[in-house]
């Protein structure tokens, strides 16, 4: 049952949620809190056990004949489960100043979708085998398209359909088949240390099933399929925050990395040299997306490229099948995650705070959104990997990786990548500390003067950028905990 | 005692019911009196399910004739659970028409066409459980006859042409068939199914038997609406009334597709059908060409009954295609989407039906901002599109992944590729009208009545159980697998 607990809690909250409505929005958001502090104490509670090296499993029914729907708990799951709960009580605390402030439409239903795609990432993250996994995934899809067209203008339709179209088109026509071949050739799907696959079938067959499965979770956003990331932009703030910088995207990269260590396993795909090749297409998408970024003067864009080439990361961190690589992967979903929330938190911000959206018009807004910029300053530099930001120590790790697998020039694309990071994301505090604000803008501010965000969204987006900092201070528990994921079945 | 009766009651119960309908006349006794004849006829087969499942087959002699000499009511794993499928579609399709037929039917002829509806019923079960191929064939003219009538009592005077043109096809179908079996009579001298498998000769001794394949292989074919024989089915479905639709749509061709699995499997044998008569080359192009061509057209439909209608010639493809593969998967898969599309579309069926009791209309335009005014309907529309689609936890998810794995058995790669993209032509296709009645606003000149419960109900209740045994996936797969294992040979 407390295996099951993490995917029914935010379930349980949607009845009160609906019941409170529109009317009583504190109430509303009040079990919003409480379900996501419920949750995250909960996961408290189970992780130790794990980190330490416990597996515990529960299967509720055969949901086909040989493949059981249940739960089976291991280091990654639980890492990413605890990072997802929590950045969901930020996220609800940054939604109440972001969507009151910005009075939309629809409130409940907003809340509610967020508690199902909440329900669903914990599924996927703590799911036993590859079809329960397969299940949360796309309930998460479909639980998130409301919330993407959630303005309900012509953009956001255009928006949503490029969303589901690229999401469900991919899972339906690779994802899918490529989960049935997995079945097909092993017998099961369940989640095992040192991979399923080993002795199956000869190694072109396997490089085609992990092609399918590479491009079949559309999720992670290896190009060609990246499309649908900056499309989902149109979504308000906080869904892209917590969606489309942690849910979502960290389903995708998570799924792949579930695949990589626990279907195939790191041994086999070292012995074959499987994955080499979707090391690069990784490395391609990484340089790809950062050179895209520089040229999006639309903010809340250039993080969506940003997230694109920082989801390659781990993808490459998986792919080079060593385990430092495997290790930088695993930590870098918690990196990127609290980083990536905190620059969407602040690009929410501003938008409430100044209406402004555009990279070209920040200049000197520093000065009157102090902490926001602070904020901003310090996830960029996680994102980076520079001190003080826990980033650092995550894309050290995958530089180690990639080095003991020898591809020197995909420890190239990393480096280089880092300097895109730099040259796409610092101007952004730069320019708003630094530049002088204009004058015909200062004019119109006269009549419309403005500070900070909503308080409770400054105090979520303060809070988050703590935390990268915490994590570059403290990242051995971080560390510890994956140690197990790859002692058991990775290279030594 | 009762339960050896039960073979025959099944088939007695609505026949008798049929003409003490035209007794009772008035309109509301008659509507009351259907219901709980479709309760007993639900009843008996829930009984013999039960009873066959623990016991086995089940026999009757009609009259005390032994068989081969006399009739034989014959009830297995395969026909209990397709009798399962007819009575249970009766007893949920019949308290909705019951209410869908005051806006289609005039009053005074409601008994008539009751009773006309329960003689169908009966002919369809009869079909099923009738060991006696001339049987068969008396039975499919009872069943084809009453639906001529059936489709003919639709509201646009267009009804009574598309009447006409199933007549024509049906009965050439129907021809077919009775020269297919005396052609077999003529050869072996019996019309017991399980004698005529004994005393069939080998095919390479006699044409005759050949040509006895032929014919009954393509009579069903038409009832079935394989393509290219299909062109019955899209003005039948479109113009007759809501139940009849919905109800035809998930027995007439359900049985239709059981006699092809009696003729191919039990009848000749999966050794003449399959290495004789080159079925698994012969039907897989067959089915493909359907489910593609028959998908591309419902894209291009405004009626939304059409739609569904050319939906259905895909899905018949499924099953077809299920049946060539010839293995035990490929059965399964079959018999399984058998009933889940049974399920299926009859959900979207009466949601429909639900759209034309409010607006009168069922066209595109019709469904415009539907979401937000008929939200009941619409959402169990949303959710059998779900179903069609085959998104995971949905019935259509299970159908799919049988098909593929069958296909993936045989190292089909290029069927099973088709399988998969053809899901997303039924995502296109689904995703118009779920555009239209979620993202469009509704059209102001049209006027919703509302939709009495008693029509939401039935409704809801199909659409329950397509996610039902979408999640638990025990109850249809398992008897899937064993009418599957029945027919090649094995045990019970």
């Amino acid at each position: 049952m407390s295996l099951v607990l993490p995917v029914l809690l935010p379930l349980a909250a949607i009845p009160f949620l609906i019941a409170a409505g529109e009317r009583h929005a504190n109430r509303r958001e009040a079990v919003s809190l409480a379900a996501g502090a419920l949750l995250f104490l909960h996961l408290l509670r189970l992780a130790p056990a794990v980190f330490r090296g416990a597996r515990p499993e529960t299967r509720l029914f055969d949901f086909l004949p040989g493949i059981a729907f249940g739960f089976r708990l291991e280091p990654l799951g639980m890492l990413f489960a605890l990072v997802a709960a929590l950045l969901w009580i930020a996220t609800t605390l940054y939604a109440i100043g972001y969507m009151r402030g910005h009075h939309e439409q629809h409130q409940t239903r907003f809340y509610t979708c967020f508690a199902i795609a909440i329900s669903a990432t914990m599924g996927a993250a703590l799911a036993r085998n590859l079809l329960t996994l397969f299940l949360f995934y796309e309930l998460l899809t479909f639980s998130t398209v409301p919330l993407v067209t959630h303005h309900g203008t012509d953009e956001a339709r255009r928006g949503g359909r490029t969303y589901l179209g690229i999401l469900l088109g991919t899972s339906v026509a690779f994802l899918l088949p490529a989960i049935l071949l997995a079945w097909h050739l092993a017998g099961t799907l369940d989640f095992t240390d040192g991979g399923i696959l080993r002795g199956t079938a000869e190694r072109p067959m396997l490089m085609l099933l992990l092609a399918l499965f590479a491009f079949g979770i559309g999720k992670a956003a290896l190009m060609p399929f990246h499309r649908w990331l900056p499309a989902a932009m149109v979504a308000p703030t906080p869904v892209s925050a917590l969606l489309h910088a942690v849910a979502v995207v960290k389903v995708g990269v998570f799924t792949m990395l579930k695949v990589l260590v626990y279907i195939f396993g790191i041994d086999l795909l070292h012995e074959l040299r499987l994955s080499d090749w979707l090391a690069y297409v990784a490395g391609f998408t990484l340089i790809a997306a950062s050179l895209v970024a520089m040229f999006q003067d639309n903010l809340k864009r250039r993080l969506a490229y940003s997230t694109v080439s920082q989801l390659s990361y781990i993808v490459l961190g998986g792919a080079v099948a060593t385990s430092a690589g495997a290790l930088g992967a695993g930590m870098h979903i918690a990196m990127h995650a609290f980083g990536k929330i905190t620059l969407f938190f602040c690009a929410g911000a501003i938008y409430v705070a100044a209406h402004k959206t555009r990279v070209s018009e920040l200049d000197g807004l520093g000065r009157r959104m102090p902490f926001t910029f602070a904020a901003f300053a310090l996830a960029a530099l996680s994102i980076i990997g520079l001190p003080p930001g826990g980033g650092l120590w995550s894309k050290l790790l995958l530089a180690l990786g990639t080095a003991d697998s020898g591809h020197t020039l995909l420890l190239a694309a990393l480096m280089i990548s880092s300097l895109l990071n730099v040259a796409y994301l610092l101007p952004i505090p730069m320019r708003a500390f630094l530049a002088q604000p204009p004058q015909v803008q200062e004019h119109e501010d006269e009549a419309h003067p403005h500070g900070e965000a909503p308080l409770p969204s400054v105090i979520a987006l303060c809070f988050t950028a703590a935390c990268t900092v915490l994590l570059f201070l403290a990242p051995t528990p971080l560390y510890r905990a994956l140690q197990g994921m790859v002692l058991t079945g990775g290279t030594p | 005692m009762i339960t050896d009766h039960l073979p025959v009651l099944q088939v007695v119960i609505p026949l008798l019911a049929a003409p003490l309908c035209v007794v009772l006349r008035g309109s509301f006794a008659v509507r009351q009196f259907v219901k709980v004849v479709s309760g007993l006829t639900f009843l008996c087969s829930l009984l013999i399910f039960t009873h066959v499942t623990r016991h086995g087959a089940m026999g009757y002699e009609l009259g005390g004739w032994q068989p081969p000499w006399g009739i034989e009511y014959r009830v297995d794993a395969l026909n209990a659970f397709l009798l399962l499928i007819i009575s249970g579609m009766a007893a949920v399709i019949l308290p909705y028409g019951t209410r869908s037929i005051l806006r289609e039917i005039p009053r005074e002829q409601h008994h008539l066409f009751l009773a006309i509806f329960l003689v169908c019923v009966a002919g369809l079960l009869g079909i099923a459980v009738t060991a006696d191929i001339f049987n068969v064939f008396v039975f499919l003219e009872i069943s084809a006859l009453s639906s001529y009538a059936l489709i003919g009592m639709g509201r646009s005077r267009r009804a009574l042409t598309a009447a006409y043109q199933y007549l024509i096809m049906g009965t050439i179908g129907s021809t077919f068939l009775l020269i297919g079996i005396g052609l077999l009579y003529m050869k072996t001298g019996t019309l017991n199914m399980a004698d005529l498998a004994l005393r069939m000769p080998p095919p390479h001794e006699s044409s005759t038997v050949i040509a006895a394949f032929a014919f009954l292989s393509v009579g069903v074919s038409i009832k079935l609406a394989v393509f290219p024989l299909h062109t019955w089915l899209p003005n039948a479905y479109t113009f007759a009334p809501s139940m009849v639709t919905a109800f035809l749509a998930a027995t007439a061709t359900k049985v239709s597709f059981y006699l092809l699995l009696r003729i191919v499997f039990t009848v000749f044998g999966v050794g003449f059908a399959f290495e004789a008569m080159h079925l698994q080359l012969l039907l897989p192009p067959l089915a493909l060409a359907g489910i593609f061509v028959a998908s591309t057209v419902a894209i291009f439909q405004t009626n939304i009954k059409r739609l569904l209608a050319f939906s259905s010639i895909a899905q018949i493809g499924y099953m077809v295609l299920g049946l060539s593969f010839g293995t035990a998967t490929g059965l399964t898969a079959g018999i399984v989407h058998l009933f889940n599309h049974a399920v299926m579309k009859s959900s979207l069926f009466l949601a429909i039906g639900c759209v034309s009791f409010a607006l009168g209309a069922v066209d595109l335009r019709a469904m415009r901002g539907l979401g937000r005014r008929m939200p009941f309907t619409m959402a169990a529309f949303l959710i059998g599109g779900l179903n069609l689609i085959g998104i995971p936890f949905t019935a259509g998810f299970v159908s799919k992944w049988y098909l593929i794995l069958a296909a993936l058995e045989q190292q089909r790669w290029f069927v099973a590729g088709f399988c998969l993209l053809s899901s997303l032509l039924a995502a296109v296709y689904i995703g118009r009208v779920v555009e239209a009645a979620y993202f469009h606003d509704p059209d102001p000149q049209l006027t919703a009545r509302p939709v009495p419960r008693g029509m939401l109900a039935p409704l809801w209740l199909l659409t329950g159980a397509s996610l039902f045994f979408g999640i638990f996936t025990s109850f249809p797969v398992g008897a899937a697998q064993r009418a599957a294992l029945l027919l090649l040979g094995g045990a019970p």
